[in-house]
């Protein structure tokens, strides 16, 4: 008769490592929460910026990452430069643009919502003149009304960008320059030209019949062939204003959007740390039960040694347990996540999404976890003497 | 988690010279399938064998001086003596639980010395029994469950383990009492299953350290009456004991006092 241990099923040790949890449950159940909580938290800031990110990536795809804007920057004296007058048509020869076009500020006017409001009060709103491909061109959409056209563009018409209608409040007209102008439309919020919010926008004709607007373009908003955006854009400032490229600058607004967004990474760092120091509270919360248990089981121990239970059995029945019992609080800490993760994605109206790597690796590291917190009691279970451990009360 | 055996079988090579065909068991391959105790083959042989067996503990005690201890299959016997005297140090080196100072204990056929932490396991697991003075029930598993786990280490499959289990129960009366817990259960009722739990596996060798020692009377008498159907039916059973009138109601009696036998 060959004297070899018989080898305890995977189904044995894992009803094993169940029978230690459930004859403790509430211990089990907090022991396993701090590791919840970890994992938890990271699955929650991993799936919100993920979710924000998604959120990014359609908002993009919808606007395109192909707008380029020129500006001519400041003059050396601090005054709103402008662009040549020709810059819109020069630009629009560059091979891969799709379509140019411009707006231009009328420097020291204002609008008012009526005509006894003192001229300082000004609230913050520019008045642009516009070219009719404009509303095209930036992707920007009307709330109601109707965009400029033809017709409206030589009269006393503006349409008004979302914050300036906000702040004008519901009005017919707006008094700019000593006149009445129409409103005849009110934009949305146009993600990749936010400038255009605060701006009451009219027609370029009527700027210049109406307020003597010079004609210069202060801004220019170009669309390229989605492939050839960089190279665009390194001629866009020598092509807007030959005499001056480095007075002009050019720059992407998508890019923009995408960095505004970016700029939560610190806080998302901080939440990664805290989760980080839950995981860890949370291993030394499952060691510190796991101690305890080998402590209070001694003699079942001996009982288990006495039924012929291999030191390394009795080891990995404790090593079980304590996987068991970090991989309890990582799946119920990723569930966690993933419901917080969709909360606050649905209030922002954002997709939910939690990588799979998220899930992968919070189970991963509670495994880990639970192994490293489990292997030190287990070890300390298993050099019981048999004699010691039976004796035990 | 089973690195196999560096040393392939010991017991063949250095424990067993051929002179004693010993271990007539060693021909069956699996000892719980078959009835282990068949007392026809076994009767005559022994199955414990202490010879110069001294154990002294770290700190100085020693609790057996020179045991010498023969105990042959079949044998219902008692050591007796005052507390202190050293029984449960001899049923710890005979239950292979812990080995001697001095002196050799072969238990089975096999030298304790020459085997190894995991062999001695194995030996347990499929030879021995135990019976303990304060049950060692696990409390949260009804009767069938304390009884089936038992049987966790033999190698034996779930259902298995169940269908035994119900028979160790059946066997000693508490065929009716499968799903009771612990605290549901008399202390003689406890002591039944755990007597259960160390017969499931059908081990030649039962040891029972003072089995009676936290029963009444009563109860008592049961357990003693029920040891003694097992060793009717072929089980070797070894009861540690400090009571003279049990001890005098079994076939043998090994006294002992300051750690020897007299
Ligand atoms: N683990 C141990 N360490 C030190 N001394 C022990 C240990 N176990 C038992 N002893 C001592 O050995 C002697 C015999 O004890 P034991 O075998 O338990 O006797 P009995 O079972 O007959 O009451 C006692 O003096 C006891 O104090
Ligand atoms: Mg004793």
């Amino acid at each position: 008769m060959s004297l070899r241990p018989a080898r305890l099923r995977l189904s044995d040790l894992a009803r094993l490592g169940g029978y230690g949890l459930r004859s403790r449950p509430l211990r089990a159940v907090l022991s396993a929460l701090g590791i919840a909580i970890g994992i938890a938290a990271m699955t929650a800031v991993v799936g919100i910026s993920a979710s924000s990110r998604a959120d990014l990536d359609q908002e993009l795809a919808q606007l395109g990452t192909n707008m380029l804007t020129v500006s001519p920057g400041n003059t050396m004296f601090g005054k709103q430069a402008t662009l040549p007058d020709e810059s819109v048509a020069m630009i629009k020869r560059i091979g891969p643009v799709q379509s140019a076009t411009a707006t231009g500020m009328l420097s020291d006017t204002y609008a008012y919502r009526n005509d006894r409001i003192p001229a300082a009060q000004s609230g913050g709103l520019s008045v642009l003149a516009a070219k009719l491909d404009l509303l095209k061109t930036v992707g920007g959409t009307l709330d109601h009304g109707a965009w400029l056209n033809a017709a409206t563009d030589r009269y006393p018409a503006v349409v008004l960008g979302a914050t300036a209608a906000e702040r004008l409040g519901n009005v017919p007209a707006v008094y700019i320059g000593g006149r009445w102008w129409v409103v005849v439309g009110v934009l949305q919020n146009v993600l990749l030209a936010p400038e255009l919010d605060s701006a009451v926008l009219m027609g370029w004709p009527a700027a210049t019949t109406y307020l003597g607007f010079d004609g210069h373009p202060t801004t220019v908003y170009t669309r390229s062939v989605e492939s050839r955006v960089e190279a665009v854009r390194a001629v866009l400032a020598p092509t807007a204003n030959p005499s001056a490229p480095g007075a002009v600058q050019v720059s992407k607004p998508s890019d923009a959007l995408a960095a505004r967004r970016a700029t939560n990474a610190a806080f998302d760092a901080l939440l990664l740390g805290l989760g980080g120091v839950a995981l860890l509270v949370g291993g030394i919360g499952v060691a510190n039960t796991m101690v305890i248990s080998v402590l209070e089981r001694r003699s079942e121990i001996g009982l288990r040694r006495s039924q012929g239970a291999t030191k390394g059995q009795v080891r990995t029945q404790f090593v079980a347990e304590s996987l068991l019992l970090s991989l309890l609080g990582g799946a119920f800490g990723a569930l966690l996540g993933y419901l917080v993760t969709g909360m606050y994605a649905t209030t922002q109206k954002w997709p939910t999404v939690v990588p799979l790597w998220v899930l992968a690796g919070g189970v991963g590291a509670t495994v880990v976890i639970g192994a490293i917190a489990g292997l030190y009691p287990a070890i300390r279970a298993a050099r019981l003497s048999p004699t010691e451990a039976l004796a035990a009360t | 988690m089973n690195p196999p055996e560096t040393v392939a079988n010991p017991l063949e090579t250095v424990v067993n010279p051929p002179e004693t065909v010993a271990n007539p068991l060693e021909t069956v391959a699996n000892p719980l399938e078959t009835v282990v105790t068949a007392p026809d083959t076994l009767v005559g042989h022994p199955v414990i064998e202490l010879a110069g067996v001294t154990k002294t503990y770290p700190g100085g005690v020693t609790a057996l001086r020179s045991v010498d201890l023969v105990v042959d299959y079949g044998e219902l016997l008692a050591i007796v003596g005052p507390s202190g005297s050293g029984k449960s140090t001899m049923l710890n080196l005979v239950g292979t639980l812990d080995r001697p100072s001095q002196g050799t204990v072969r238990i089975d056929g096999h030298d304790v010395a020459s085997l190894s932490d995991r062999q001695l396991s194995a030996l347990r697991a499929r030879r021995i029994g135990f019976v303990f003075q304060q049950f060692h029930l696990a409390p949260g598993r009804d009767a069938l469950g304390n009884v089936a786990d038992g049987l966790l280490y033999t190698g034996v499959g779930k259902r298995e383990r169940e269908q035994r289990a119900e028979a160790a129960l059946v066997r000693v009366g508490l065929g009716e009492r499968l799903t009771h817990r612990p605290y549901q259960l008399s202390g003689g009722e406890r002591q039944r299953v755990a007597i259960a739990r160390a017969v499931a596996g059908d081990p030649p060798l039962l040891l029972a350290d003072e089995p009676t020692g936290n029963l009444d009377s009563v109860s008592g008498a049961g357990v003693m009456d029920l040891l003694r159907e097992l060793n009717e039916a072929g089980t070797t059973i070894l009861v540690i004991t400090h009571d003279r009138e049990i001890a005098d109601s079994l076939p043998r009696q090994v006294p002992m006092r300051d750690g020897q036998v007299i």
